[in-house]
């Protein structure tokens, strides 16, 4: 009778233990990054249009097919007009504006606050008139 | 030629767009059937243009191409430069003559000569097959794909426009050559070089592959800027050409005549070009269309055997088999059956006739 006790209680500890690890990693999994590959090609994004949601850690790869070099900078329209007339000339101290160089890959991770639209577009010259511009849709409830 | 604009030392304003505004003019001349080499406009590193115009000639004898095209310095300072596809490696690449641009402008726009302004209008992995120093131009011949291409201008301080990837793959699917030329307008002016002077340069090309580069006219130029430029062919016979100039697909034809013997005279004076041979058939197509338009090359057929290729026109990818028209074998079997009973009728027709002979007997 004891053993059979005892047997019980092992197995309630071990499926406790197997309930409480597997919990315990969904909530990890939960906490990783989003990974969203995004491909240039002749000087288009692929794809143009993401979703996301909000407060939520999204890392973009970026993959630059190009033997030129590209950027990727998402933002509000304030922000693209302020590229539109900057003058730096390589990104990457920010995760949300980033130089990608010709047939390489980056990866950056960026966590939207708030719900809403943002575009990101590339603004070396003529770029952006030629294409270069997708959409990043932040979606409420995480 | 096929010119892609480049600029040079690092980034332009950002506010800077790479796009050209001024026309192209371009003169190839084939005296056979063979490739021209039409010509793309150049920018300086803050995107304006630097080249009044980059003229072009280009024949064929004998199996070589002779191309003459001349970089025309328009002030300003700094290094900037051009890529231009060829249809093969070049034996030499050498200054050019003096006048047979000029010449062949005159041959049909005699009134407008002394006006004729306009514009002309690769990797770590590329290979430097020739290197070449012309005045104030340094020429690099290479050879590799698109992405080679693109990296061997970054690598040098080059940077290309957006549409560039798109038409060096389209360009290095059909010749991998592209030759380079970097015009150092510091030197030019330090040579005494003054706004409008040109420099000629004749490039020598063995190969028996014609078309006429047009694409490349529109590289960096938003879809409905205006591209313009005249493009020469003097070929043996009158020459087929695809696409069709028609003037609704952006090019016409402008002229189509015997070459004059003192056009040909004429050529054959100016230094090197004692190739040029007795006879030849002098085609004028202008190029005037917006960049949206100019997805294709100009394919020559000067054989006289009337069929330009579509994969020299950039409408068809190499390899791509000729387009051939299927046998329908449902109406070819209707066909033969037709014939079966008409003999047999021809036949019973002749066994009733009075007097008629049987078929077999």
């Amino acid at each position: 009778m004891a053993t059979q006790r005892s047997i019980t209680a092992l197995g309630l500890g071990l499926a406790i233990a197997v309930l409480t690890g597997i919990a315990a990693n969904a909530v990890a999994r939960s906490n990783d990054p989003i990974e969203i590959p995004i491909t240039i090609h002749y000087s288009h994004y692929e794809p143009a249009a993401v979703t996301v949601p909000v407060g939520r850690a999204v890392t973009f790869v970026i993959t630059n097919t190009d033997p030129i070099e590209h950027e990727w900078i998402v933002g509000d329209a304030a922000l693209h007009e302020r590229h539109r007339t900057g003058t730096e000339p390589v990104h990457n101290a920010r995760p949300t504006e980033i130089t990608i160089p010709a047939l390489s890959e980056r990866r950056t991770t960026v966590t939207f606050p708030a719900a809403g639209s943002l575009q990101y577009i590339c603004h070396l010259p003529g770029h952006e008139a030629y294409g270069m511009v997708g959409t990043v849709t932040i979606t409420p409830g995480g | 030629m096929r010119h892609s604009r480049l600029s040079r030392h690092g980034r332009p304003g950002r506010w800077a767009r790479i796009a050209l505004g001024v026309p192209a003019a371009t003169l190839a001349v084939f005296l056979a059937a063979t490739p021209a080499l039409a010509c793309g406009g150049l920018i300086g590193p803050n995107g304006a243009v630097n080249l009044l115009r980059t003229t072009t000639f280009a024949g064929y004898h004998d199996g070589t191409e002779h191309y003459v095209t001349a970089f025309q310095f328009a002030g300003g300072g700094g290094e900037f430069g051009s890529i231009t596809p060829l249809p093969g490696v070049p034996t030499s690449v050498e200054k050019g003559g003096d006048w047979t641009l000029q010449r062949l402008v005159r041959e049909t726009s005699p009134v407008l000569f002394d006006a004729v302004r306009a514009s002309a209008a690769a990797s770590a992995g590329a290979e430097e097959i020739m290197k070449v120093k012309i005045d104030a131009l340094d020429i690099t011949v290479l050879k590799g794909g698109a992405a080679d291409i693109g990296t061997w201008a970054s690598a040098h301080g080059f940077r290309l426009p957006p549409d560039a990837p798109e038409v060096l793959d389209f360009y290095a699917q059909r010749s991998p050559i592209f030759l380079a030329a970097a015009f150092d307008a510091d030197a030019a002016k330090a040579r005494g070089q003054q706004v409008g002077d040109g420099t000629p340069v004749h490039i020598t090309i063995p190969t028996d592959n014609p078309w006429v580069p047009l694409r490349i006219l529109a590289l960096g130029k938003t879809g409905g800027e205006t591209v313009q430029a005249d493009v020469y062919l003097l070929t043996d016979h009158a020459p087929a050409l695809l696409p069709i100039p028609n003037g609704s697909n952006g090019i016409r034809l402008d002229a189509s005549q015997r070459a004059s013997d003192g056009l040909l005279t004429d050529l054959r004076s100016d230094r090197g070009m004692e190739w040029i041979p007795t006879s030849g058939w002098l085609t004028k197509v202008a190029v005037d269309g917006t960049a949206g338009q100019l997805g294709y090359d100009l394919a020559v057929d000067a054989s006289g055997a009337g069929r330009p290729s579509a994969v020299d026109a950039g409408l068809a990818l190499p390899g791509t088999p000729p387009v051939t028209t299927p046998v329908d074998i449902t109406r070819l079997l209707l066909a033969l059956g037709f014939v079966g009973v008409g003999l047999v009728g021809i036949g019973l027709t002749g066994r009733s006739w009075p007097g008629g002979r049987p078929l077999a007997s």
